[in-house]
């Protein structure tokens, strides 16, 4: 009868309980799993849970996505006015006015190269670190794995990117440059900027549970970030000292791998990326292992 | 049906009372700990216990209420048994699928259709997308929204958001089920059909817990009930008698209020209510009334300003708000007569088999005809509940489903077979 239903077979503490593993894969209703409840200690990812709710991780990202243009004129065509006009911006008093140097490519291309993977990011993040506050209905009032809310809010950012990536299609056709055999690795610098944006988020959100001042701080983080971010600069303006400090910043690894990967520019060296992936995955664990450790209080605190 | 579903032992679980508040700020925490870098933190923190030493054992396919007043850690327990928060102490073992209900709707999305909000909730409360889509007619069917489908629910009247938000819920198939309270919302009829599809439920050996303050529904749905008080497990048994002690001990007072203060006792110069009381026909403050019996509504008062004619009156409103009926006192003891300054009891019997089932507010009011006055009037002074115990000799007869209406008097009903021929003739003349 429900042999297809998520059963989540686990416990919610740390201790499991042996039939868990049996009835992972599908439970009826004769070996009914058995859920133990008891105050956790210690750290535990189990990931599987999330693996379990996939589904409603689905259903949670699908309706961010119907949702968030709905009563609005213009509707999806936000996702191309934003990084349009603020491309446009940045050409005019960046690249016209202050003349910064752009590794030889058209300055409204270089910005726009940038600020694509940039706003997929600052999205997602801005996104996932108030994702818990803004389900609290769901976190008070039904059980499943909590780290379904952010990881559903960051993917809704990959839609407002691929309708953008359009933009940026047209401007390397009005600006006759072709891409390099490296466009193959686009897909994993997005993978990688949307990780980026899961693990801070987690963190924040965890965080914005109790307090509040982090949804004060967002706004700030990621416009100073932005700055430490080679959107409207070259990382070739770093010296080379400071490189691989520089690197720590993951989303600079991105927006160099992507302007790698589409004009060749080879600004971005080895040890930036290097450093990059090892911070981000240094951060989500940390990030995963703070929000597992808040996790049990959220429904109390939120 | 032997088989242990829920198994709880020594249950307990604390809040500190600074950790409950809410927004504490960073700052305020950072100032706690710059202020005292080594003290105890958290020193002064209270701890409250909302729960402490809970066990019991529930088998499978049975169907449990959970009563107790405001407070006593009802909402608490469920929300540690559909695993929202976690307990402090103790552990609970579940066998098989928890579905919690703790409200109806959850993670409904207003701008979304009824179509798509069937799916997101659905899947919200564990249920697989296939099993959303085999249900789906189903589900669209028992709320009665077929023609709004497609319509965003924020457009939906209040009625059939309710009943498309119960109506995914009702279908779910687990094997425990966690039930708050959430028949409280949607109009009766509805209601009743939740009800009975709730009873359905159980008799499918699914395991149920119901919290609820409705001891009609609590009679009617549970055999078994665990009464909780200041968060500690008092009594477990037979519903019955566990809604007596309920009623008995004093829990729910709500069938009897007095007003100690004189100062804070309703009214004006010349008349303050001292108490109103609902008592059955035994004398005994009663806050679950059976359906057949009479049951007194007394109000004491105290006159202090004597040479008024005062009219003392109730009013009686169900669980939706309406209002049964009014009654006045028209005894001719004091009608139209001046009262003297003193202490007096109105009492006012409501015959048996009149009322319907569900809870009954009573308003509690005094006031002269002639002139118009009011001297007090006091909302929802008392409630109580009328409970059928569908035993056969109650206008329910042998009849177990809704049953609708604002009054259920016992009418005296003849039934004559009649000649064959009589009717015939009739016609024959006619045409």
């Amino acid at each position: 009868m429900n042999a297809k239903l998520p059963a989540p077979a686990d416990s919610v503490g740390a201790a499991r309980d042996a039939s868990s593993e049996a009835n992972a894969g599908a439970p009826d209703a004769g070996t009914a799993p058995a859920i133990v409840i008891e105050a956790s200690s210690g750290i535990t990812f189990r990931l599987g849970d999330v693996w379990a709710y996939r589904e409603l991780l689905y259903f949670l990202f699908w309706r961010d996505f119907k949702v968030r243009y709905k009563q609005t004129i213009l509707g999806a065509s936000w996702a191309v006015l934003q990084p349009v006009a603020t491309m446009a911006v940045f050409t005019i008093f960046l690249g016209r006015f202050a003349k910064v140097s752009s590794d030889g490519i058209p300055y409204s291309l270089f910005v726009f190269s940038g600020l694509l993977p940039w706003q997929l990011f600052a999205f997602s993040l801005t996104a996932s670190s108030g994702s818990l506050v803004s389900n609290t209905h769901l976190i008070t009032k039904v059980y499943f794995p909590r780290l379904v809310i952010p990881i559903s809010s960051v993917l809704v950012g990959l839609v407002d990117f691929m309708i953008a990536s359009v933009i940026l299609v047209l401007l390397m056709m009005y600006h006759h440059v072709t891409p390099t055999p490296g466009l193959l690795i686009l897909p994993l610098l997005v993978a990688f900027a949307v990780i980026t944006a899961l693990a801070v988020g987690l963190f924040l959100s965890a965080l914005n549970v109790q307090y509040r001042d982090v949804k004060h701080t967002i706004p700030f983080l990621v416009q100073f970030w932005m700055f430490a971010t080679p959107i409207v600069y070259p990382s070739s303006l770093v010296p080379e000292k400071w490189r691989a400090l520089y690197g720590l910043n993951p989303m600079a690894g991105v927006v160099d791998g992507f302007r790698w990967a589409l004009f060749g520019t080879s600004t971005g060296s080895g040890s930036l990326i290097l450093v990059s992936v090892v911070s981000v995955l240094l951060i989500l664990f940390v990030g995963i292992a703070y929000f597992r450790r808040m996790e049990r209080g959220f429904a109390d605190l939120v | 049906m032997s088989q242990v579903a829920i198994q709880a032992s020594g249950v307990g679980k604390h809040y500190k009372l600074g950790l409950r508040e809410r927004n504490v700020s960073l700052r305020e925490t950072i100032t706690r700990m710059v202020s005292a870098p080594f003290g105890k933190r958290g020193a002064g923190d209270e701890m409250f216990w909302a729960l402490q030493d809970i066990s019991f054992e529930v088998r499978q396919g049975e169907v449990i209420g959970v009563i107790g007043r405001n407070g006593a850690g009802k909402s608490t327990l469920l929300k540690i048994l559909s695993r929202i928060t976690e307990p402090t102490a103790g552990r609970i073992v579940l066998h098989g699928r928890v579905a919690s209900l703790l409200e109806v709707g959850t993670g409904f999305h207003p701008e979304l259709s009824g179509r798509e909000n069937i799916y997101l909730n659905g899947a919200i409360l564990g249920m697989r997308r296939n099993d959303i889509r085999r249900r789906f007619d189903e589900i669209v069917a028992f709320a009665e929204v077929e023609r709004f489908l497609d319509t965003s629910v924020k457009h939906y009247s209040s009625g059939m958001y309710m009943r498309l938000a119960f109506s995914v819920a009702a279908h779910l198939e687990p094997d425990v089920m966690l039930i708050d309270e959430v028949l409280a919302v949607g109009d009766s009829a509805f209601q009743r059909k939740c009800l009975n599809k709730m009873e359905s439920v159980g008799r499918h050996g699914r395991t149920v817990i119901f919290v609820s303050h409705s001891m009609s529904a609590i009679a009617r749905l549970c055999p078994r009930t665990v009464l909780l008080d200041g968060g500690r497990l008092r009594i477990d048994g037979e519903t019955p008698a566990v809604v007596r002690e309920y009623l008995s001990s004093g829990l729910g007072t709500s069938a009897a209020r007095e007003w100690a203060d004189p100062s804070k006792r309703p009214g004006n110069d010349i008349v303050r209510l001292r108490a109103v009381r609902v008592r059955s026909e035994k004398g005994r403050i009663e806050e679950a009334v059976d359906i057949r019996r009479p049951v007194t509504i007394e109000m004491e008062y105290e006159v202090l300003t004597g040479g008024t004619v005062l009219v003392p009156n109730l009013h009686l409103f169900n669980e939706e708000g309406a209002c049964l009926f009014i009654s006045q006192d028209l005894s001719p003891a004091w009608r139209g007569k001046r009262r003297p300054a003193g202490t007096y009891r109105s009492e006012a019997t409501i015959p048996g088999n009149f009322l319907a089932e569900g809870s009954i507010t009573v308003t509690a009011a005094i006031s002269t005809t002639d002139p118009v006055a009011i001297h007090v009037n006091e909302p929802d002074a008392v409630a109580f509940q009328v409970v059928d115990k569908a035993e056969g000799d109650s206008v329910r007869g042998d009849y177990r489903g809704p049953l609708p209406g604002a009054v259920r008097p016992m009418l005296s009903w003849t039934t004559t077979e009649l000649d064959e021929a009589g009717p015939a003739v009739t016609l024959k003349a006619i045409t």
